[in-house]
């Protein structure tokens, strides 16, 4: 092969981002006012679109279990209800969270790669890789490597990635970006567009371990670069924001930015997650309002 | 049936309450503090653009009733306004401000009814910009010495102010306020399509006892505006509108003492650069031309798109106008809502037809107008050049010119090649550039990497047949003082 018909991806020059431009199309988006029959059905949709999560080094088996059986059973209040898309556990945790979910369609997912800092040797980030797909994952939330990104060897993050998503397969990668320790939004993009490129499903915020998760501007920056992703290669790529979200309004406005950057056909559990704990309980809330006229008290809702 | 609207499909309907506001069925003049039967016996209509239906009638002043106002103006500035302590009569101004601010929902939405813009516009930036002017010159009221350092600023005297549809309240604060700080007093004139939430203020300048005389509203059309223009105890006339009118408004006041200030029609260039962030450009392109339906004299018209990036820039311009939501002007979803006359509609079409005409391409939003009231869609127009209707006359709707350009040098020479000069805007990520080519543009505003941005403490005004004087700002006390 002659080295010009080589086609490296040059990420030092990828589109730049105007801060300014990118609040103002956020506060835009959040003056819609989604009402009646079209709340509810967006209540509905975000609750089919979360990861429901727990990450704590104190998760118990037992922990796990009680999630995936909430996870298939929201509530017995309410009708028509959906259930979520997948329970994130440590790899640890994986096979007990696949057991109890095996006859369902929810996923499992793990995060891996050293989650969430991803600061050991790569082999060992990609043997946890290994691990938890033995242990049953259908996806797999990998962390990039920050640093090596901040210090400008972007070639190195794209390499890891792209070599995490061999690992893995037809297992779906969810690629997390850290947002909140990349700085800026051109960064952001930039790390969005390296994780594409190299075969991520998903690009996903945070990890939800460090002090900021996911933001609308931040959000926003990624959809774009999904969206022009799609444009130049005709392939979808899916999007989780997670760390921070926990009511339905900030639900539904992070949908209604997916409906209006990417469109419709990006309104589906498949290409959009939210990463949450303590967002299901808040939907459920909100949906049994919308149906009952009233607010039921937490102690109605489950806490798993 | 549209109410069971899922999220998919779209939003239900989100609809500004119209409970809390009171429309009269008629409104006679304000003059001396009252609202009183016109002399001339007459009214008209002021309808919904959204729905063609009436909203109200307001009345018709002819010479006589101009001649009243005025009198009513001078003896107000003459007996009370002049002599008011400065301080006093920025507690006045102050009051409007706060009251306004009070009422903003209210005003808001009587905006959107009768002049058909969308409430998001309306209740975000017509009304909460119109109390910032009002807040901003309140505060210039006693500090005019500060403004003018050794030198002492007085008021003119009596303010003929005429103002257009598009930002009907905006308009009314960006005249009354300056005109009233520099203790000038007023006969305002609103437009004819648009005259209710002037007559709103003037109820409201009713609640807070604002001295009779002080701010007199009367309605009417263009003849009614001649009359004040030409009107001879007139020290000062403020206009903004149309260039054809501005001509003949200075046409009239040549050779007389009368101070004047005219902001008139533009077509603005918009130019992008192949290094602007170019996802926040196009949202700029789409707020430059489609903010109020295109009725903004400063709207980014003309479009200018470096040509390496233009094909990337006008698909995405294309995507971003099939989201806009088009309808229900008092829906908070709406992003653009009605054409504001029958005869604005009827103008927009022809210019637009005369572009297909010429050879020009097309492109409009996707979305469906509703059957009644006055509709245009977003409307991109592409293969156009300089010498092109679309590109040198002003359209005053949402219809954009789409051109190309190699270099810097041709894309200056481009955006200056017309009569206008009152807005422009640059897009590029290097800040030298940004400062290379706006020192170019000969244009009263320029915005870098975003466009229609508004704030009181910024002077607004054209180049060229764009008019003359300065609104906003320290500039916009000038034409309301005189120094000595």
């Amino acid at each position: 092969m002659k080295a010009n018909q080589i086609n490296i991806a040059n990420f030092r020059q990828t589109p730049v981002i105007d801060q300014v431009g990118v609040n103002e199309r956020v506060s835009r988006l959040n003056s819609r006012s989604i009402k009646k029959t079209s709340k509810i059905a967006a209540l509905k949709l975000a609750l089919s679109m979360i990861d429901l999560t727990t990450l704590e080094g104190m998760d118990t088996p037992g922990k796990v279990q009680q999630l995936c059986i909430k996870a298939k059973h929201l509530n017995h209040g309410i009708s028509d209800l959906p259930h979520v898309a997948a329970v994130c556990v440590y790899p640890s945790l994986v096979k007990i969270a696949k057991k109890e979910l095996n006859e369902t369609s929810i996923n499992v997912a793990s995060v891996a790669t050293g989650f969430p800092s991803g600061q050991t040797n790569f082999k060992t980030r990609l043997e946890e890789v290994r691990y938890a797909i033995c242990e049953g994952a259908d996806e797999v939330d990998m962390v990039i490597s920050r640093g090596k990104f901040l210090s400008g060897d972007f070639q190195l993050v794209f390499d890891e990635i792209a070599q995490t998503k061999e690992v893995c397969g037809n297992i779906h990668l969810k690629v997390i970006l850290e947002t909140s320790e990349l700085s800026t939004l051109d960064n952001i993009r930039r790390a969005s567009e390296i994780a594409m490129k190299a075969g991520a499903d998903f690009i996903k915020t945070s990890t939800g371990k460090t002090k900021c998760g996911a933001t609308q501007p931040i959000s926003l920056v990624m959809l774009e670069a999904i969206k022009d992703f799609y444009q130049k290669t005709n392939k979808k790529i899916g999007m989780k924001p997670a760390g921070g979200i926990s009511d339905s309004k900030t639900a539904i406005r992070y949908l209604v930015m997916v409906k209006e950057i990417l469109g419709n056909e990006w309104l589906t559990p498949t290409l959009f997650r939210f990463g949450a704990s303590s967002l299901a309980n808040d939907l459920l809330m909100q949906i049994t309002k919308q149906q009952s006229g009233a607010y039921q008290s937490a102690d109605y809702f489950s806490k798993d | 049936m549209t109410n069971q609207t899922d999220f998919i499909t779209g939003y239900s309907p989100a609809p500004e309450s119209t409970n809390l506001i009171e429309i009269k069925e008629r409104y006679p003049l304000f003059i001396k503090g009252k609202f009183s039967e016109p002399q001339s016996g007459k009214y008209f209509s002021t309808i919904n653009p959204a729905t063609e239906k009436k909203l109200s009638e307001v009345a018709v002043a002819n010479q006589a009733d101009v001649d009243f106002a005025v009198k009513s103006a001078r003896n107000a500035y003459k007996n009370v306004w002049s002599k008011m302590p400065p301080k006093e009569r920025s507690k006045y101004i102050y009051r409007i401000a706060r009251v306004l601010q009070e009422r903003g929902r209210e005003f808001a939405v009587i905006e959107s009814m009768d002049g058909g813009k969308p409430i998001r516009e309306s209740r975000d930036i017509d009304i909460p910009l119109a109390v910032a002017h009002f807040f901003y010159y309140a505060g210039w009221a006693d500090k005019l010495e500060y403004a003018f350092p050794g030198r002492k600023a007085n008021g003119l005297g009596v303010a003929g102010q005429i103002i257009p549809w598009n930002f009907p309240l905006l308009m009314a604060a960006w005249k009354i306020a300056p005109a009233l700080a520099c203790g000038n007093t007023v006969v305002l004139k609103p437009a004819e399509t648009t005259p209710l939430t002037a007559m709103k203020l003037a109820e409201l300048l009713q609640d807070i006892d604002l001295p009779p005389g002080v701010v007199n509203i009367i309605t009417g059309a263009g003849d009614t505006g001649i009359k004040i223009v030409d009107h001879p105890d007139i020290n000062k006339i403020a206009f903004t509108g149309s260039t054809d009118v501005g001509k003949i408004i200075q046409k009239s006041l040549a050779g007389t003492q009368k101070k004047y200030t005219l902001e008139l029609g533009g077509k603005a260039a918009h130019i992008i650069f192949d290094d602007a962030a170019i996802n926040q450009a196009v949202e700029g392109i789409i707020n430059g031309i489609f903010f109020n339906q295109g009725h903004v004299c400063c709207a980014g018209s003309r479009l200018y798109v470096q040509e390496c990036v233009a094909e990337e820039v006008i698909s995405k311009l294309k995507d971003r106008m099939d989201t806009l939501i088009i309808g229900d002007p008092l829906d908070k979803n709406t992003d653009i809502g009605a054409i504001n006359s029958k005869m604005q509609l009827k103008k927009i079409i022809e210019i637009t037809q005369s572009g297909k005409d010429e050879g020009g391409v097309l492109f409009q939003s996707k979305c469906t107008t509703p059957k009644s009231g006055y509709w245009f869609k977003p409307t991109l127009i592409s293969n156009v050049a300089q010498s092109s209707r679309v590109v040198q006359e002003e359209i005053f709707g949402p219809v954009l010119a789409v051109q190309t350009f190699r270099t810097v040098d041709e894309v200056i020479e481009k955006a200056n090649n017309t009569p206008y000069g009152l807005s422009g805007g640059v897009w590029t990520d290097k800040g030298a550039k940004i400062f290379k080519i706006t020192k170019q543009m000969r244009a009263g505003i320029l915005w870098a990497n975003t466009f229609n941005k508004f704030d009181p403490t910024s002077p607004f005004g054209g180049f060229k047949e764009s008019g003359m004087g300065r609104e906003g700002g320290i500039h916009g006390l000038y034409p309301y003082v005189e120094l000595s």
